[in-house]
């Protein structure tokens, strides 16, 4: 089959040789000109739909609540004064932070363990496994939201059976910032176990067995041979992670809509509270702004990871 | 054969070779212990939706044991299936769905081709450049582009907010970067030969995308579509924000603002709206769940 592609690459170019320089000049020119009205759409839903979008929202913050007059930075410096924009931007790293750092653990774990189990049973574990990442988000949060119903949660039934006090799980300011992690936790954690778990699945057998022979306990075995193997797409996982759950809204928006006193706020949800609900789109497009800074840095991350193995192959 | 090796090696004495086993066998029964644990937290949640959807209003409020059904009925069922506002929801997600999946592949796959394969002035930088914008959340264009809206309805007299079609203008922003990423994988990984062949027999540029990469990238094309599918299905902001009349919205707008009336919760109904609305994925998951893994997968481990 190659030959023949070859044979008639020749052919091409013996062909094209016989042709004019010029109007093999034209060829190229129009190939790419065929090229780029394919790909025009692309470029103008991107254009206007998202870059447009990301550079007008800079503009916005720079005005007042009306959108009529130029405020500069004023509304950063209002929202800097404020006790609670700063509690956002503790909840959201919180948040953020602690989520991710549970997802990955988990992932990695459960990961193990598929990995652990015969070839024939693991289909079926892992399809089970990844059931919360393929529900809607806000059909999951209401479930959860059900569980954690102040008079008729589930969960306190069972606590209070056997013999625990129950839980406010989203009365109380301090539990209702568990509890949102904790879902987002259970909706993340299968996006890692299968992206680690395709990653295990790519570590050659041998390392393990020359470890073993060289009497390697388990634990060194992850620790030197996994980790290492693992650890691009390991941070991969991680940042993209980290964006995703950074920019979160649905979970936090269902389960505690902020509440209570606004300390489950994060960055999305306090934006969408100030500028649709209190129809203060400058405001909000500030607050939103600052998901930018985490954004770029964790893309510039990955950006550089996907061209370094673009170099490899 | 590198195994066989390994034990002719590893086990001179039968002592050593059993208490390898030994591991083997605690090390099996541990992981099951644990995966069993992981998918009582993992499946809690749509089980006991669904054990609540089974349930009466009058069996939810008389607090008996939660985990079980005492009386089991399909009334919800009957009264949301039979509701023309649920199915109204249900028909606008439907529609909103299956059009963004269409754009998304109408805009994404001729885009990867000429991204894959035929270069033209800067389409390197866009293709670093799509993926970037994949990375740029819902949450930080809501508000401009609700914005960019309303100035456009004061410009023209067009109506851009309110509509469900107006979430046709908005999905694809969150589909098509993800899926020409991944087609870009896919088609770069066709073998040039095969192309060049088609070219030299003198196919044209749009024959040898119909007629060789679509099909040689339908395993592709499938993940894309899918994905497309699910994030369209499941997206809460923008409906949230650009649609408020009951008869516009999607499904998991609709169930969290109109099965919530005040204070009143009718926990029967919205447990089986929102099982009932997380049913389309889950099925499509279950028929193809190797082509949503490697769609998944494709995000971060190929490109």
């Amino acid at each position: 089959m190659a030959d023949i592609a070859v044979g008639a690459q020749e052919r091409g170019i013996v062909r094209s040789h016989a042709t004019s320089r010029s109007s093999l000049h034209k060829w190229a020119k129009r190939k790419s000109t065929v090229a780029f009205f394919m790909a025009l759409p692309l470029i103008l839903l991107i254009g206007i739909l998202v870059v447009y979008p990301a550079f007008y929202s800079m503009h916005l913050a720079t005005l007042n609540k009306s959108m009529t007059k130029f405020v500069g930075f004023g509304n950063f410096q209002y929202l800097f004064k404020r006790d609670t924009f700063w509690m956002v931007v503790e909840q959201s790293c919180i948040f953020a932070i602690t989520a991710v750092i549970f997802k990955a653990l988990i992932g990695f774990i459960g990961a193990h363990f598929v990995h652990n189990v015969p070839a024939n049973k693991q289909r079926r574990w892992r399809g089970m496994l990844l059931i919360p990442w393929v529900i809607p988000p806000a059909m999951g949060t209401l479930a959860w939201l059900w569980l954690f119903d102040p008079s008729y949660s589930a969960f306190n039934w069972i606590l209070t059976h056997i013999g625990l006090s129950a839980v406010p799980w989203t009365g109380d300011a301090y539990w209702a910032r568990f509890s949102v992690i904790l879902v987002n936790v259970w909706a993340g954690s299968p996006f890692f176990l299968i992206m680690y778990l395709a990653a295990l699945k790519s570590v050659p057998e041998q390392l393990y067995e020359a470890a073993a022979i060289d009497g390697a306990s388990w634990w060194q075995r992850i620790w030197y041979v996994t980790l290492p193997m693992m650890r691009n797409i390991i941070a991969i996982t991680a940042l993209y992670s980290l964006i995703v759950t950074f920019a979160n809204f649905d979970i936090v928006r269902i389960l505690t809509a902020g509440g209570p006193v606004d300390k489950t706020h994060i960055f999305a949800t306090y934006s969408f509270r100030v500028g649709i609900e209190s129809a203060d789109i400058p405001l909000g497009a500030s607050v939103s702004l600052f998901m930018l800074p985490i954004l770029a840095i964790a893309a510039t991350f990955i950006l550089r990871d996907i061209m370094n193995r673009g170099n490899e192959a | 054969m590198s195994s066989l090796a390994i034990n002719d090696k590893a086990a001179p004495t039968r002592k050593v070779y059993r208490s390898m086993k030994h591991d083997r066998v605690w090390a099996l029964r541990w992981s099951y212990v644990f995966l069993t644990i992981f998918a009582i937290f993992f499946l809690t949640p749509p089980i006991y939706m669904f054990v609540t959807s089974l349930k009466s209003s009058a069996e939810i409020g008389a607090q008996t044991n939660p985990w079980v059904v005492y009386h089991p009925t399909l009334v919800n069922y009957i009264e949301l299936l039979t509701s023309s506002q649920y199915l109204g929801f249900f028909r606008n997600s439907a529609l909103v769905s299956v059009f963004t999946v269409t754009i998304t592949m109408l805009i994404a796959i001729p885009a990867a081709f000429a991204l894959a394969r035929m270069r033209f002035w800067g389409s390197g930088v866009l293709a670093t450049g799509i993926f970037l914008t994949y990375l740029v959340p819902d949450t930080l264009l809501f508000l401009p582009l609700f914005k960019m809206f309303a100035v456009v309805q004061q410009w023209t007299g067009i109506t851009l907010l309110n509509h469900w079609w107006v979430l046709l203008i908005l999905y694809p922003t969150l589909t098509v970067p993800f899926a020409t990423w991944i087609m870009i994988g896919y088609f770069a990984s066709i073998p040039k030969e095969l192309d060049e062949a088609a070219i030299i027999d003198g196919a044209s540029w749009l024959q040898t995308l119909t007629r060789i990469f679509i099909p040689v990238a339908l395993p592709g094309i499938i993940a894309a579509m899918i994905f497309s599918f699910t994030v369209s299905w499941a997206q809460f902001l923008y409906p949230l924000a650009f649609t408020t009349s009951a008869d516009q919205l999607v499904l998991p707008v609709g169930i969290t603002t109109t099965l919530i009336k005040g204070d009143v919760f009718n926990w029967g109904q919205i447990m089986t709206g929102a099982l009932l609305g997380a049913a389309p994925p889950l099925i499509i998951y279950a028929f193809l769940m190797d082509y949503y893994i490697s769609g998944l997968t494709a995000g971060a481990t190929k490109g």
